[in-house]
């Protein structure tokens, strides 16, 4: 097993202890050596104590999708000893903390065990519970950099960048790297087989999760007003958007602020406040995830009709109900599609990884904007939450944002009369006005039947006119929305694969996979709802779909035979659902399995 | 019917404001309320307000959530936008709207059943953040729309036109504001205009939340023998404490100084209440002694009319957001985006 720049390793610790830092200084250390790496952060629903893993997977390739295959384990909760030892690769290798024995039936023939008194080690070195527990990582931390050979270097200056104007914590950071690295190089043939090299392969890229950086697409499109309710795997989206708006928002002047940030009561006023603002004029939009959705699908259905605009991110989390609040699923797919009660069809995009998740956070305020609606921008835990290794952002300076037809007070002046839903351009969109602006431009925002001036209606025609006009105004969308990502296979082939969002890095991993083991298949990614006319165009050019995606129901699958008409034997279903992201492995092994069956 | 317009005929009689305004101007659709409808009389008092202040109507925002009192927005201020939301949530769209454009002055109608139950939660904390909102609840302790069901605010024993009895303990609006803190809190009755119009007015001028619960009996459902929120019952109960006179700013404030019984409150901008105690002991600037006062009273059966509670200097919701002086949604996009350069530096940090 030797393996250079190709592997996976997961440590295993329980929460509330500190190992989030050092796990990510280790990741960050490897990122700077030029190496690939991904890391994966599996967490409890819970503020301390519970079992929490992180996993790191370093990929020469460049694949940056969860792999489920551990050549290396950190087992550092006893309370998770034999479920953790039971997942090392055959051959691999277990780190332990050697200050307490562990117990003969955990051990196993085909697994090598390393043992380190991290604690013993630690509680001679520092003083104080607190210090003792955090500084364990940090020892860990250099185990690992002799077992895997991470410049100690690189995690020397991260530190230094970390705790530059704290020296006392450098100096015990130091030296809790120290002891861990020390202890390895002294007990164990440093490095394993498993090891890193430096190479070339991080130029350019950054890690970076993706709630980060829709926080920091929001800032970008312009969004001036933000209205939320706490929730994982959210959360983070607007407390990066709230740090990024104090650090260019804020007037030098006066130390007035260029944006609101409103904690609501819950998700039904977090998104009546983002449509009071939009009707405003302002940008505004509100972070969640499905229950929150579910939460606000009145206001959606209302914002459809009264065509006010509004941006929801849905970071999924799994589901039905609370679900586990920390693990990822694409299950919210059809509820955003079509949420609310009555016939409404909603815009969204999904990204397939942080940079994405930045890029299309600016179009989702565009879409909003253009088409006058509620436009769902959807997220994972998975993208929101880890840190993805993604191309560096890059910015069009001559981006300005496209706010639709919003009518001046200067053409408003010109005109006889406005009647905000009268179609004049024939594009199904018509234009709005902004209160506090014009008498002429003055209308009401209502729920209830309107016609196309924008009066009360309950008559049949009237009614319908608005409501044919609606669907045209949406259907005309599947041409805005991002447009699906399409990669042909190098040779002909009936067979395709379809896939969205966060499953992208295992489907192109899986794709080489099956490439070489002579499986051909052309791919195509939806990024964007309506679904634009080539996606059933794609399905048409195939006998067998297979349809990639993370949640029970194959939502996917329904949207796809819903929206194209497409027939159902079209299709087959790969779904993954554990809660835990989809790797390439499940891919390759669903593919498979369905062809040997069909075989 | 909404969809009717009102005549507009112009009298050429007919006075105009300093605007050159008539009333005319600030009415809207005509009503599709009931003939009697306590809310019309309250539509009245809205359009005779904002005419009198002088404000011209599209720089007001009004809103509302669902229910009878919630379709009265059409019926006033024409070359307003309005916002007619869902049931119980006006008070977050106001919000939202107020945070994007602080310099529209917002007024936000709702009813007992929009907003003590659904609503209860966003009025709340519409009075948490002090939004600068004029908050109208036509309370007639009773469900309209849906043929008579009793409201949150139907007292306990009140009668139902079926003969029911409610055995519930009311929700009074006012108290729950009093409790939240709330900086303004009136109690008025849609039959008394001379009472409503000045406290639209102050309510209007008021920086910050200003609330008043409008007692506007349902003269479908709730105006029979044994309904505590009847036009016959509120007058009789009815006792006002505190009489407020407003006067705006440019209006000069007469030089007598004020007897034992009249106080002067100078609003944010520059206007004057003129409250006139009607009751020796009431003080509507002691919040304790007001709630103890209305609730003494209740018991009596008197419902407490004007302006109950009065604290000026609470900071409102744009400042305590530390908005700048432009509203939000006029800030030009230049200033809003950090720009490419911001870009490239701040992901040093990501490497």
């Amino acid at each position: 097993m030797s393996q250079v720049n190709d592997f996976a390793f997961k440590i295993a610790t329980a929460n509330g202890t500190g190992s989030a830092s050092a796990n990510g200084l280790i990741m960050q250390a490897i990122f700077r050596m030029g190496v690939p790496v991904t890391g994966k952060n599996v967490f409890p629903s819970n503020i301390q104590g519970l079992p929490t893993w992180y996993e790191i997977r370093v990929n020469h390739r460049g694949y940056t999708g969860r792999t489920s295959r551990f050549d290396l384990m950190v087992a550092l909760n006893p309370a998770t000893y034999a479920k953790d030892i039971a997942e090392v690769q055959s051959g691999g290798w277990l780190l332990y903390d050697s200050t307490w024995p562990l117990e003969a039936s955990l051990r196993r023939d085909d697994v090598q065990y390393l043992g380190v008194p991290l604690a013993a080690m630690c509680n001679e070195a520092f003083g104080g519970v607190r210090e003792r527990i955090l500084m364990k990582n940090i020892a860990y931390a250099g185990v690992l950099a002799a077992l895997l050979a991470i410049d100690l270097d690189e995690i020397r200056g991260l530190i230094r960048e970390k705790y530059g104007k704290k020296p006392a914590l450098i100096a015990s950071n130091d030296r809790a790297l120290a002891l861990g690295y020390d202890y390895a190089q002294a007990h164990f043939a440093c490095p394993l087989p498993v090891r890193l090299e430096r190479m070339d392969a991080t130029k350019g890229r950054i890690l970076i999760d993706g709630n980060t950086a829709a926080g920091l697409g929001a800032v970008y499109a312009g969004a001036t007003v933000g209205a939320w309710y706490p929730i994982t795997p959210s959360t983070s989206l607007m407390e990066a958007f709230r740090a990024f708006c104090e650090r260019y928002r804020v007037d030098p002047e006066t130390g007035r602020k260029r944006f609101a940030i409103m904690q609501a009561e819950d998700e039904l006023a977090a998104i009546g406040m983002v449509l009071g603002a939009s009707w405003a004029g302002a940008r505004a939009f509100t972070p969640t995830s499905g229950p929150g959705i579910s939460l606000m699908a009145e206001f959606v259905g209302f914002a459809y009709y009264a065509e006010v605009p509004a941006v929801i991110a849905d970071v999924q989390r799994a589901g039905p109900s609370t679900g586990l609040p920390t693990r990822t699923q694409q299950c919210d797919l059809l509820l955003c599609a079509y949420a609310s009660h009555g016939d409404t069809r909603h815009l969204c995009v999904y990204p397939a990884d942080p940079r994405e998740a930045f890029e299309m956070m600016v179009q989702a305020f565009d879409l909003a904007d253009r088409y006058q609606a509620p436009v769902f921008f959807m997220s994972d835990l998975d993208i929101g939450m880890n840190d993805w290794m993604v191309p560096e952002l890059t910015w069009d300076a001559s981006y300005r944002p496209d706010r639709g037809k919003v009518l001046t007070p200067a053409q408003l002046d010109g005109m006889k009369v406005f009647h905000r839903y009268l179609d004049t351009d024939g594009d199904g969109i018509t234009a709005r006005t902004l209160p506090g602006e014009h008498p002429k431009g003055a209308y009401f925002t209502r729920g209830s039947g309107h016609n196309r001036f924008g009066a009360y209606t309950e008559d049949p025609d009237e009614y319908q006119d608005v409501m044919e006009r609606l669907a045209r105004k949406i259907q005309r969308a599947a041409d805005a929305v991002p447009a699906p990502a399409v990669q042909p296979a190098d040779t002909t082939t009936r067979l395709g694969l379809i896939t969205i969002g966060s499953c992208h890095a295992a489907c192109v991993e899986a794709l080489d996979a099956l490439a070489e083991q002579g499986i051909a298949l052309d791919y195509l990614r939806v990024r964007g709802f309506p679904f634009a006319d080539s996606i059933r165009q794609f399905v048409d050019a195939h006998d067998t779909v297979f349809v990639v995606e993370q949640n029970r129901d194959a939502q996917l699958r329904s949207l796809l035979m819903i929206e194209t008409g497409a027939p159902r034997d079209r299709f087959v279903s790969v779904t993954h659902y554990s809660g835990f992201p989809i790797s390439a492995q499940h891919v390759t092994a669903g593919v498979r399995a369905r062809l040997e069956r069909h075989a | 019917m909404t969809y009717l317009p009102k005549p507009r005929v112009q009298h050429p009689a007919l006075t105009t404001n300093a605007i050159g305004l008539t009333r005319r101007d600030y009415e809207g659709a005509l009503t599709t309320l009931c003939a009697g409808c306590g809310h019309d009389s309250v539509t009245a008092a809205i359009v005779q307000a904002f005419w009198e202040l002088s404000v011209p109507p599209h720089t007001v925002g009004k809103l509302s959530g669902i229910g009878c009192s919630s379709k009265t927005p059409a019926y006033f201020l024409r070359e307003a936008h309005g916002f007619n939301s869902v049931h119980g949530r006006m008070p977050s769209v106001a919000t939202g709207a107020g945070l994007a454009n602080s310099a529209l002055a917002l007024i936000g109608v709702s009813g007992d059943g929009d907003s003590l139950s659904i609503g209860l939660g966003q009025f709340a904390h519409a009075i948490r953040r002090n939004v600068n909102l004029l908050y109208l609840l036509e309370n007639n302790g009773v469900y309209g729309l849906t043929k008579g069901q009793f409201s949150a605010s139907a007292d306990r024993g009140s009668k139902s036109k079926k003969g029911e009895s409610n055995e519930m303990e009311p929700i009074d609006p006012v108290l729950v504001a009093l409790t939240l803190g709330a900086t303004f809190v009136a109690r008025s009755f849609s039959g008394d205009k001379a009472q409503l119009v000045p406290l639209i007015k102050a309510g209007l001028a008021h920086q910050g939340f200003a609330f008043i619960d409008i007692i506007s009996p349902c003269v479908t459902f709730n105006d029979h023998e044994g309904s505590t929120k009847s036009y016959a019952y509120t007058r009789e109960h009815q006792v006002e404490v505190v009489h407020a006179d407003f006067i705006p700013r440019r209006e000069a404030i007469e030089a007598e100084q004020p007897a034992d019984a009249l106080t002067s409150v100078v609003l944010h901008d520059g206007s004057t209440l003129r409250l006139r105690r009607v009751a020796d002991d009431y003080d509507p600037a002691d919040r304790d002694r007001a709630y103890a006062a209305i609730r003494e009273r209740q018991q009596h059966g008197e419902v407490l009319t004007g302006l109950l509670h009065v604290a000026t200097g609470a900071r409102d919701m744009a400042g305590q957001q530390q908005l700048p002086e432009m509203p939000l949604y006029q800030v030009p996009y230049d200033v809003l985006c950090p720009g490419a350069d911001a870009l490239a530096q701040l992901q040093r940090r990501y490497r």
